[in-house]
Parts: structure tokens; sequence; C-alpha cells
């Protein structure tokens, strides 16, 4: 082993860079991966849940967490972060990142002027911890047909030209990013191309320095030479000499540092970076690279002589049977034009021969001997599951419970009105459904919501009686207006029968039993409502089907409670409506002695 | 940049800001002022709390970043036996020394234009104690003597305790080690009081994000720190996180740095209000090879070749990049400014003068567009680029460079400059190989 990145590889990519992401993207899709190589993205200010990229002429969605930690506990394979955060909290997210045991062998930071202090820190603690730190200040590393950190390479172009598309025989390392790619493009010229590549960064204090790489690259056996981009300043590449000399470095190292011209300038003149400067005789570029020769190192004369040295040390590779003959690998082409896509569908398809609810063809869920009811229907296209017979049963129940409640509700009046004013179903139905809301229909979703907001702080009954006076609300799901604790509403009784019967569990329905002792003991009518139990016992449902406390929630956000009663009330509505039109009433006008008028002169202003 | 050196008198200032914090146990009383000219003395002596200036023996030196200044004679604090400098000479003295220019020892030469003055303080060598932290590899050091002053710098080996501290050392462990490697020269008295300070000093010199920190000598008198010498580098990264615990000190140009040219000036500023890059160095305003050259590491190469290949750095003429996406017209005033700097003189051997325009190959930058902004300067440059008898390479890659190569070849040919144009077929510095061949 010893290889950085394989083309299994995923990172977790700290901001959204859309630019860089859909980088990588084009070239995992140019190189056949198997798999993204962005597993998610993660940007704490964003609401979104995931992000579009394109993946060849498709499109497919990043998902997006707020914090490093969801991330990788969703995806506990990427090994690698991308750190592209800011130099004020690159330091932060590295930190964040290393403490979470197990889960990244790479952290690769490019924010440029992180304290040196906190840089320091940053790259012992990520040392302890056997995380490699690629920079900061860099464009990062590739692994040419595996794996390709962010911009590095640029342009697919370019990339396939310089041949970073598949691995080759050299293992590079350099300083400046901005000379990496040109390093490809000399190497690729001269010899067969990178197998991998790693730019260090430019900071003063970086992670992985020189040495760090050329050891791992000695390791790779996919890594048969190196080439070692060094620049005047510090000592790293004596460390470098040091391996080479004590044998724990036996390939071929064809290494230069740049910045020769810094010996003419006694002072003054700042050559490339801020680090990029000679304290002692030693960190020249002039004496490193004698150093490096006398080492051992093939050192060319000049920076303008390294394709040469490059080519001369492949070709003698060759020549020994070193380096074989590196196959081409097929690429696909990334279209040059990409439309993004309007819409996302994940619940139905119907671009096959027949169309699908979830993957199930509708024949295979239509007729009775399917197996398949009208529950199971919701399930597959609201839930995107197939659920176990109880529930599909308790939905279809919820349906059928909540089907009608007589003429008089809102409603069913408003949609009877509208029947009568000559309109057609589908507007009738509308009007009704259109009064669907806070106090028609509404408990449900509110009763869900409150019960299990108490219920997962731990309240008790009393507690959350307290904090509903406190929060000035009516307990939703709780009072009915004839009903009570004597004369029993046998919709709830049959609803709790089931549960009991059936359901594994019913945690929150036993919560809100208690409540309702007390509520009871206070009032009789108080009594936990057909509303409160469908949304509670619903709650009940899911946490047995497996869905998380927070999937539970956005589905109550989402309206998915209230859709239940959308759907079975739209029943009676259109049965209220078939109603009006068989008895041809005439259209209504309500009667002016039941209306109180209080009409005033308006006053001038 | 990164690590910075700040004025003795900032220093001094930082030190006080924070001195209860970190120094409890000692008194620090901060007398400094910076001025840059004897009035500006005579007026400080009149505000409230500088009283001190008109009643106390003075010391008064340039502050400039230069040390060794008692060598250079630089230090005034005696007009005929040591602590008789009067308010009055001090002022005098400054006008004196910002009246001409100033050579030092080591050669550096400039006119001195700020100066710290304090109390003199009388005291004896014995007194006297050096202490300073920096960073050294991935570990802070601190460097502890029983002997200050000028003593210290001769005999460095024998007399200076280095203690490494590692990034990641605890404060317990830290003072333990401090505790352990005390100077065995320190007087038995002093030594509780010296090891407390050299904690608190690390301590001071780290929270504050220094990159170095030297008090040479640092004079204790009892719980009287007396800071009488202080160099300091503070790393400028930090700043955004430091607010004005750095109480505002400003980063000076070195003393003898020459002034950048109009030019410079012209570019430095056109940097700092762009996203790019742009940065521009004459090395030598009559040189013959003058560049352009996209990119910090190509840059140096392209130095670095140039040096090599011509046998003559003074043929260089400039050092310099653009880089970071800029605009067209960004592009367009950094040529502007190259070409008119490479069209003032004349070679004085009479021979043509050399254009590399030169980059690596690009990540991102649109190489058309930055190049539609050199030949619009071509435009502008081009007949006087013909009475120099210009010759120009350009070598370049990345997005739309085949655009790019073709644009400036068509203008060059228009306009009747001579021209060569590479891709990345080319290695990105053999123009200047094949630019000095013919």
């Amino acid at each position: 082993m010893g290889a950085l990145f394989t083309k299994d590889t995923q990172a977790i990519f700290w901001n959204n860079n859309a630019s860089a992401i859909q980088r990588m993207l084009d070239y995992d899709y140019v190189i056949n991966r198997a798999k993204p190589s962005v597993a998610a993205i993660v940007a704490p200010t964003s609401g979104n849940k995931f992000e579009k990229f394109f993946y060849g002429p498709d499109e497919v969605m990043v998902p997006v967490f707020r914090n490093t930690v969801e991330a990788a506990a969703a995806f506990p394979n990427a090994d690698v972060l991308l750190n592209f955060a800011s130099f004020r909290t690159a330091y932060d997210v590295t930190m964040e990142a290393i403490a979470i045991k197990g889960q990244f062998k790479t952290v690769m930071v490019t924010a440029e002027g992180i304290p040196e202090r906190l840089a320091r820190k940053m790259n012992q603690a990520a040392r302890d911890a056997g995380v490699v730190v690629i920079g900061p200040a860099t464009v990062g590393g590739i692994a040419p047909g595996a794996f390709k950190i962010a911009n590095v390479g640029g342009t697919i172009e370019n990339i396939i030209n310089s041949k970073l598309h598949r691995a080759g025989s050299c293992g590079l390392v350099t300083r400046s990013g901005g000379l990496f790619n040109e390093l490809s493009n000399i190497i690729s010229i001269n010899a067969d191309g990178i197998a991998e590549g790693v730019a260090i960064g430019g900071d003063r204090f970086v992670g992985s320095v020189f040495i760090d790489n050329l050891l791992r690259m000695e390791r790779n056996p996919e890594v048969k030479y190196m080439v070692l981009l060094g620049e005047v300043g510090g000592t790293e590449e004596y460390k470098v000499i040091e391996a080479v000399k004590s044998g724990k470095i036996k390939k071929p190292i064809i290494a230069w540092c740049i910045g020769t011209i810094a010996k003419h300038f006694s002072s003054g003149v700042q050559f490339g970076h801020a680090g990029a400067s000679a304290n002692a005789d030693a960190e020249t570029a002039a004496a490193k690279n004698e150093a490096m020769a006398a080492a051992g190192i093939y050192v060319p004369s000049s920076f303008n002589d390294l394709p040469a040295k490059i080519a001369e040390v492949y070709g003698k590779l060759r020549a020994e049977g070193v380096i074989g003959e590196i196959a081409e690998p097929e690429l696909k082409t990334v279209p040059k034009v990409r439309r993004k896509k309007e819409f996302i569908c994940t619940i139905s398809d119907d671009r096959g021969d027949e169309a699908t609810y979830a993957g199930y063809p509708i024949s295979s869920v239509a007729t009775p001997e399917t197996g398949f009811g009208i529950g199971d229907v919701i399930s597959l296209l609201w839930f995107k599951k197939r659920y176990p017979k109880w529930a599909t049963d308790y939905l279809e129940t919820v349906i059928k419970t909540v089907a009608d409640h007589g003429p008089a509700v809102s409603g069913a009046h408003n949609a009877k009105v509208t029947a009568r004013a000559g309109k057609d179903v589908i507007s009738s139905l509308v009007t009704g459904l259109l009064t669907i809301g806070p106090r028609f229909g509404g408990a449900i979703d509110d009763a869900a919501k409150y019960f299990k907001y108490a219920n997962d702080r731990g309240m008790s009954p009393a507690e959350f009686i307290d904090y509903m006076k406190k929060e000035g609300k009516t307990i939703s799901g709780i009072g009915h207006r004839i009903k009570s604790v004597r004369n029993p509403d046998l919709r709830v009784s049959g609803l709790k029968k089931y549960a009991a019967e059936h359901f594994p569990a019913t945690p929150l329905l036993d919560f809100a039993l208690e409540v309702e002792k007390l509520t009871t003991s206070k009032k009789d009518n108080l009594i936990l409502n057909v509303d409160g139990t469908i949304g509670i016992l619903m709650v009940d449902m899911w946490r047995a089907l497996g869905y998380s406390e927070e999937e539970i929630d956005g589905f109550i956000d989402a309206g998915a409670l209230n859709a239940f009663f959308v759907v079975g009330r739209s029943i009676g509505f259109i049965g209220h409506i078939l109603d009006e039109k068989r008895l041809g009433m005439p259209m209504y006008r309500h009667p002016t002695d039941d209306i109180l008028y209080n009409v005033e002169l308006a006053d001038e202003i | 940049m990164a690590q910075r050196a700040i004025r003795e008198y900032d220093g001094k200032a930082i030190f006080s800001k924070h001195w209860e914090k970190y120094f409890s146990g000692f008194h620090y009383g901060f007398k400094s002022v910076l001025v840059t000219s004897g009035d500006e003395l005579r007026a400080k002596a009149q505000e409230h709390g500088f009283e001190w200036l008109k009643q106390e023996p003075l010391v008064a030196k340039p502050d400039m970043l230069f040390g060794k200044r008692g060598k250079n004679n630089l230090v005034l604090f005696k007009t005929n036996k040591p602590g008789d400098v009067t308010l009055e000479e001090a002022a005098k003295w400054i006008d004196e020394k910002i009246s001409h220019e100033t050579i030092l020892l080591s050669g550096q030469k400039g006119t001195l234009t700020h100066f710290i003055i304090e109390p003199f303080t009388p005291h004896s060598q014995d007194q006297e104690y050096y202490i300073s932290a920096t960073t050294v590899g991935e570990d802070d050091v601190l460097y502890l003597s029983a002997e200050g002053g000028m003593e210290v710098e001769e005999g460095w080996e024998e007399k200076v305790n280095e203690v490494t501290i590692p990034i990641t050392m605890d404060d317990a462990n830290i003072e333990h080690l401090i505790r352990a490697n005390v100077p065995a020269g320190i007087p038995a008295e002093n030594k509780e009081r010296f090891i407390t300070f050299a904690e608190q000093f690390y301590k001071f010199y780290r929270d504050l994000n220094f990159a170095y920190l030297e008090i040479n000598p640092i004079v204790m008198i009892g719980n009287d720190m007396h800071i009488l010498d202080l160099v300091a580098r503070l790393d400028d990264t930090a700043g955004f996180m430091m607010g004005d615990a750095w109480c505002g000190a400003e980063f000076p140009t070195a003393f003898g740095m020459e002034d950048q040219s109009p030019e410079e000036k012209a570019i430095a500023e056109a940097d700092s209000k762009s996203g790019a890059s742009l940065k521009l160095t004459v090395l030598n305003p009559m040189g013959r090879i003058w560049t352009m050259v996209a990119g910090g590491g190509a840059s140096v190469v392209y130095a670095d070749t140039i040096a090599d290949l011509s046998g003559n750095v003074s043929d260089l003429a400039n050092y310099g990049e653009y880089s970071g996406g800029p605009t067209t017209g960004e592009t367009k005033f950094y040529a502007d400014t190259v070409l008119d700097l490479m069209t003032r003189h004349k070679d004085p051997k009479g021979r043509d003068k050399i254009l590399i325009i030169g980059g690596a190959i690009a990540n991102f930058t649109d190489v058309a567009k930055t190049f539609t902004g050199i030949i619009q300067s071509f435009e502008t440059y081009a007949e006087r680029m013909k009475e120099h008898n210009t010759r120009i390479y350009v070598r370049r890659g990345g997005p739309n460079y085949e655009k790019g190569l073709k644009d400036i070849k068509e203008a060059a040919d228009r306009l009747g400059l001579y021209i060569e144009v590479y891709g990345p077929e080319t290695h990105v510095t053999d123009i200047v190989r094949m630019a000095l061949e013919k």
C-alpha cells in the first residue's frame, strides 16, 4: 500500500465551493469512478439539504450538512476532509475533524495565512492523531485515475494533456501550487505522467513536508521515481538528503530548488512568497541544489534543464525494465453543453415500460391480489418506503376515520355553498379544502407537534400542562364539545384498541393518556380527542418504524399529518358536493336576520 | 507576509497594556515616547503625564528596527557624564540626526526619522539580565541569561540557557521546565523572581502571538522591571484575532530600504485594491530583459533562468508577477507600467530589448482575457518598443490559451513588432534560452 488515495476514496468537502466540487465530479466521470469523490458537503450557514452537481451529462445530489460531525456520521467511509474554510476558521475546522476518532486519514487545508501558532498546533495535533495534513496554503494533490483534490490540474483538457487522468510512474512533490500543473505537464511530456502528486503548501508551517510525502511514495509500489521541486528558504530538503544517505529512500529522486536568483541580491528583494527567504547559507537554493547533488539525487544544471533530466532518468528506468508500458484507459467525455434540471423527482418514474411508484410498477400494487392497499400506495409515494401491514392498516384507519364529520363543519359547509352556486366538483372541493388550517383539521398536526416536543424533552404531564399555559396555548388534541370520560368517543376507543393490539409500542400515546388523566380531573370533557389520538399514534408508528426524531419532526413540519386529513376529508367533501348536485338545491343566500348589522358613517380624515 | 518587525516603542506599549494581566507581582512604568522631531519632543513634554521629560535625565535613540545602536554611536545618554541629558539636549540631538543621511556600520544608509526617548535608568551590570523567545523549527525556544547587554552576545554559548518548549505543552509542564533550566548565574535572592518573570514572559510572548521577543537587557531592581532595550516581531497573520491587543502597532519598512519608485508604488497600490496579485520590483532600470510573468512560482523560475543563461544578472531589469485572475484593465495597467519603464533607456551596448511574457499552465485564469490587456498596451507602446528593437517571447498555457496566443501574435504582427509565441508543449522557461540565443 502506501498510496494516499484510491479509486474508492471519498471526501467531505467543507465549504460549498461549487466550482471546485464540480471539477472533482467531472474528473470522476471522465476516469470512470464508481462513486463521486465528494460524499457530502459541510456548509454551516446553508439551509439546503443537498446541492445538485453534474455527473457527466446527468445530475447527482450531494447531501449538505451543518457540521463535520453529522457529515462524518452519515458517511463513515469518507476519510478525506477538504477544508476550504477561510484562514479565520480553518484551524477550528481541522481540529474538529481530527477529534472525530477513526474518521479522517487526510485533511487538506487550502487557507493561506492561518496564524502560525494555530498552524503549529494543528499540525502537531494531526501528527499525534495519525492524520496527514496537506497544506495549509495549497491547491492539494492528486492520485491520477483515482482521486483529485478540488482545482488541482486545471481544466479537463489540461488534465488529459498532462496525463493526470491515469496513473503514471512518478511521485511529484512541490511547494508551489502554481508550478504543480507545470511539473505534471513536464513529466507527461518527458516521461509517462505521475502516480501521485502533492503540493505541500506555501505557508511557513505546513502539515506534511517533503520528507513525509517522499517516504510514503517510497512505500507506494506504483511510484518508481520521485520529482521534488523545492524552494529557497528552510531546511526541509536536508531531511530528504538524510533519508537518501541513510537508505530510507532508495528510489531515484530528481530535485531542484527554485530561487537561485536570490543570491544575486543581498537583501531587500523578496523572491517568491514570504516563507521563501534564506536565513542562512545552507538555506539558499544553490546550497541545497549542491547538497542534493552530492547525496546522489539527480539535480539538473538549471530549472531549464529539468525536463532533460526527467527524460534521462525515466529513459534509464524504462531501459532497466523498472518502468513498463502504461495502458491508456478508456475515458468518458463530459458534454460541452449541459443543462441544469429544473425539477427533481425521487418518488416515481414514468420513463420505463411501465410507470412505477417508488420502484414498484403500478400493476404490481393496483389490483387486490397484489395485497397492496391504499395505505401501501401512500407509504410508497409519500415516504418512499414499504410499510408493514400494521402500519398501512393504521394509515387506512386514519383515512376512514377522518373521511367525514357531517355537513355543519366549516369545510363541508363551504363546499356545499360553492356547489349550490353552480360551481363544478373541483372548485367546490378546493373551497372545502382551503378551509383546512389551524382551526379546522389542524389539531392533528399540533397535537403531534406539542406532545412530541414535551415528550422529547422529558417533561412530565404536569410540566407539559404548565408549559402550554405559560405559552398561552390550549392543548391541541385535548377536549371535545360533547364527548367526555363517561361518554367516550368510540372512534378514539377504536384507534386505541387497534394500537394496543398491533403497534409494537405506544410511548407517546401513553404519555398523552397521562396528560388526559390530569386534564379530565379538572373538567370531564377535556379528553384526548380523535385528532389528538391520530396525530400522536402517527408519531408512535414512525418511531416504531425506526425513523429518527429529526426525521419525524421533518414529516410534521412538511405537513404530512395534515395531508392524511386532506386525503380523508376529500372523500367526505366530494360526497357533500355530489349530494348537492343530486338534490339540485338553489343558490344559497344567508338570511339577513341572521346577521348583526352595525355600520356607522365613516369618519372623514 | 507573516513575521513582521515592530518598533521598540510599540513593543513596550503592548507590554504596558497587558502588564497587570501577565506580570502580577512586578511593576513596569512604561515611560517612553516616540517622536519624529525635536519640536515634537518639546511639545510632548508639555502634556499631562509626560512631566518626567522635563524632570529626569533622558536617553534618546532611533527606533527604526535596526540594532547595535550603541556600537553605531546612536544612543544619547550623556553630555558630559552618563545620565545628564536634558530635554533640550535630546531635542537638539534629534534635530541634528534627522538633518542628514546616516550610514550604519553594516553599510545600511538612510535618514533617521523615528526616535524613542526614555528616562535614564541608573543601574549596575549585575542587575542586567537577558530574556528572549522565538520559534525554532516547530517548537518555541526561551533564551535566558544571568547577563544582559552586550555581555551576552559575546559568549552566547556559555552564558545562555535554551529552553525548548513544544507547541502542545501545558502550563504546568512549561513552568516545571523553565524552573529546571534557570541560569545558574542568577543570584539566589533574585532566583524566584526571575523564574516567575520568565514564565510570565513566555506566556505573554505566546498569547500575544509574537514571533520574536527579546529584552536585552532587562533590569530587575527589586520588583521594578526596566525594559531597557526591546526587539519584537509579530505574526501578522494572527492580527484578526488580536484586535487592539497590539495597540495598533505599525509595521515599518526596514531602515535603509530604498524607497519604492513611483511605478512600483503605483503597482503596489493597484495590488492593494485588487483581488488579484500585482507585484513589481525594478532591479535595474537600465536592464535589457524585462519580464511580465503570471504566477508567483513561475516568476521565480523565470528570474532564475534569466540570471543563469544571460551570464550577467544586471541584464534582468525587473521582477514581479500578475496572477489571481486580474481584470483586462488591471493587466493593461501592469503592462503599460512595464513597457513604459522598458522603453525609457536605450541598452548601453546597443543590444535589442527582450520582453518575456511568461507563465505556467494556469489553473483557471482565462489566458485570452488577460492577454487582451497586454495587447491594448502594445497599441500604445508599439512605436517606442520598435525604437528599442524589442523582441517579444510569449509562453503560456491554461484555459483559452490557444486564442490568447493567436490574438497576441496577430496584434504584434499587425503593429510590426517582433514576436514568438509558444504553448504548453514548450518548456516554461525555454523562451529565455531562445531569446538569448538569437
